[in-house]
């Protein structure tokens, strides 16, 4: 098989949406706590959340494979994941105001608060990781192969997005550039993404089944 | 002098016995930390977790429950010198209550407000400390910062807040913001004063003490260096405010002395432990501020 480097792509895409989910999630702790304050609930809104999210967006993601899947879609998906993240910096603190006077119990306004925040992004985010496979299995023999590398991947780039995020970046940047430069990073991909696709327009993956 | 040297010999040497002997009459793990209660002799006291000394949050002489052990107890007390009358008192982080038990006793018709986010410390102050609780005094369990935003939004006000709700081994990080200093000097009275317990170490010490002054002005501190304790005591106009200043005289110093030297305060020699950042800053000017966007509280206080 020629060296294919639309699937390095592939791969180098869902290394950083995995990085960028858990970068997130980390930062929901610090930009949930001026509101609703550092008990253990606040993770448990969190992560209820990011859950909740991951498993409708694998559900979507998974369903979307099925339409004429296509290396432009991918970058179109991690483009409009660049855009939904925007919000949580340019509108989180009118949005936790607003829940923080509605809701009195901090445990229902912490839920509350981070679904408004992340549940669409994160949505998204979770439909690269089916759509992933889609694109990078070529027979069904190898398919059981290519999700497991495809999930060490994005699951090492979670680790890394987790490890970096809570040890360096929260110590050298405001919260609010970290998540333009996680919504930079997602749009360039994606845009690069799209651009690949469209210098190599005999890249169709969906006659690829023997 | 002689007395308080005394009495810190006695606490050395009971503190030194608390390693060799201390008897553990309550332990229990609670959502937040390990919680100990230890018995030594006369001497009890509120542990968190099991490493160090430092992580001792309140302790209480069992014969003499009026006496004030901790140092930095002590310390606090000499907010009062800003605000000698204070009617009502916010204080976030319980320990073992000893804070509101003396308050109580000096201005009972106070009302005291204490927010501790552990019910788990709230109920070992209450059946081990003494922790007294009335109409005046009330407890809530809650995170600091949502109760003072909640106050706010009643339209509350207090004369004095004590924040004591670091310790050696953990910061909460949105209790050491501009944002939040905001907040808390919004719920001061207009001769308000805050004090706050904190421990910094290294770096954190400038960007505490810059966080502050973005948000007072200049404050007084007093600093206990064998264990970075210090106290940081800040009002809500500045003291640059006449009002103030004239409380420091003589007769306050000496009137104040006499009420608290019966729970082992010395206040003549707090008063010259005092110092004002106005003359003294010890950080460089160009220190970066503690914001909710950046809190690495933890991670800069580092040994």
């Amino acid at each position: 098989m020629e060296k294919n480097y639309p699937n390095i792509l592939i791969y180098l895409l869902a290394f950083t949406s995995g990085f960028s989910i858990m970068g997130i999630e980390l930062l929901g702790g610090r930009i949930l706590a001026p509101f609703f304050g550092s008990s253990v609930h606040i993770w448990g809104s969190i992560i209820t959340v990011f859950m909740l999210s991951l498993s409708l967006g694998y559900l979507l993601g998974g369903k979307l494979s099925t339409r004429s899947p296509s290396l432009s879609i991918y970058g179109q998906i991690f483009f409009i994941a660049a855009i939904m993240v925007l919000p949580i910096a340019l509108f989180g603190q009118w949005l936790m105001e607003t829940v923080f006077l509605n809701v009195e119990d901090s445990r229902y306004g912490s839920l509350l608060a981070s679904m408004v925040l992340f549940f669409i992004p994160t949505v998204i985010l979770g439909m690269l990781s089916p759509y992933s496979v889609r694109l990078l299995v070529t027979n069904s023999d190898e398919s059981g192969q290519v999700a497991g590398k495809l999930y060490f991947v994005s699951t090492l780039g979670s680790a890394l997005g987790t490890i970096v995020t809570s040890f360096y970046l929260i110590l050298w940047f405001d919260i609010n550039t970290i998540i333009y430069s996680f919504s930079g990073i997602l749009a360039s991909l994606g845009l690069l993404a799209i651009l690949v696709h469209k210098l190599q327009p005999s890249t169709k993956i969906e006659n690829n089944y023997a | 002098m002689l007395k308080s040297i005394t009495s810190l010999l006695l606490l050395g040497l009971l503190m030194t016995s608390t390693l060799v002997k201390a008897e553990v009459i309550h332990q229990e793990r609670s959502l937040y930390r390990n919680i100990l209660v230890e018995d030594n002799n006369d001497l009890r006291c509120l542990k968190f977790n099991t490493r160090s000394t430092q992580t001792q949050q309140s302790c209480f002489l069992k014969s003499q429950p009026d006496h004030l052990v901790f140092n930095y107890t002590k310390l606090l007390m000499a907010s009062l010198l800003f605000n000698t009358q204070p009617k009502r008192i916010l204080i976030v982080g319980l320990g073992g209550g000893t804070m509101s038990n003396t308050l109580a006793q000096l201005y009972p018709q106070s009302e005291i407000n204490n927010i501790e986010i552990d019910p788990a410390v709230i109920k070992v102050a209450r059946d081990y400390f003494g922790f007294l609780e009335s109409n005046k005094i009330k407890t809530y369990a809650q995170d600091g910062r949502i109760f003072i935003k909640r106050a706010l939004l009643k339209k509350e006000s207090y004369d004095w807040i004590i924040l004591d709700a670091f310790n050696g081994d953990y910061i909460p990080e949105h209790l050491m913001t501009k944002e939040f200093l905001q907040e808390a000097k919004a719920l001061l009275s207009d001769n308000g004063i805050l004090s706050a317990n904190t421990f910094s170490l290294s770096k954190l010490y400038a960007h505490e003490s810059a966080t502050y002054k973005a948000v007072f002005g200049d404050f007084y501190q007093v600093t206990n260096n064998a264990n970075s304790n210090r106290i940081i005591v800040v009002s809500k106009n500045g003291f640059s405010n006449n009002r103030i200043n004239n409380s420091l005289n003589k007769q306050n110093i000496d009137k104040l002395d006499k009420t608290l030297s019966y729970y082992g305060v010395d206040i003549p020699l707090l008063y010259r432990k005092m110092i004002n950042t106005k003359n003294n800053q010890d950080w460089p000017n160009d220190t970066r501020v503690l914001t909710d966007q950046f809190s690495p509280a933890n991670l800069l206080n580092v040994k």
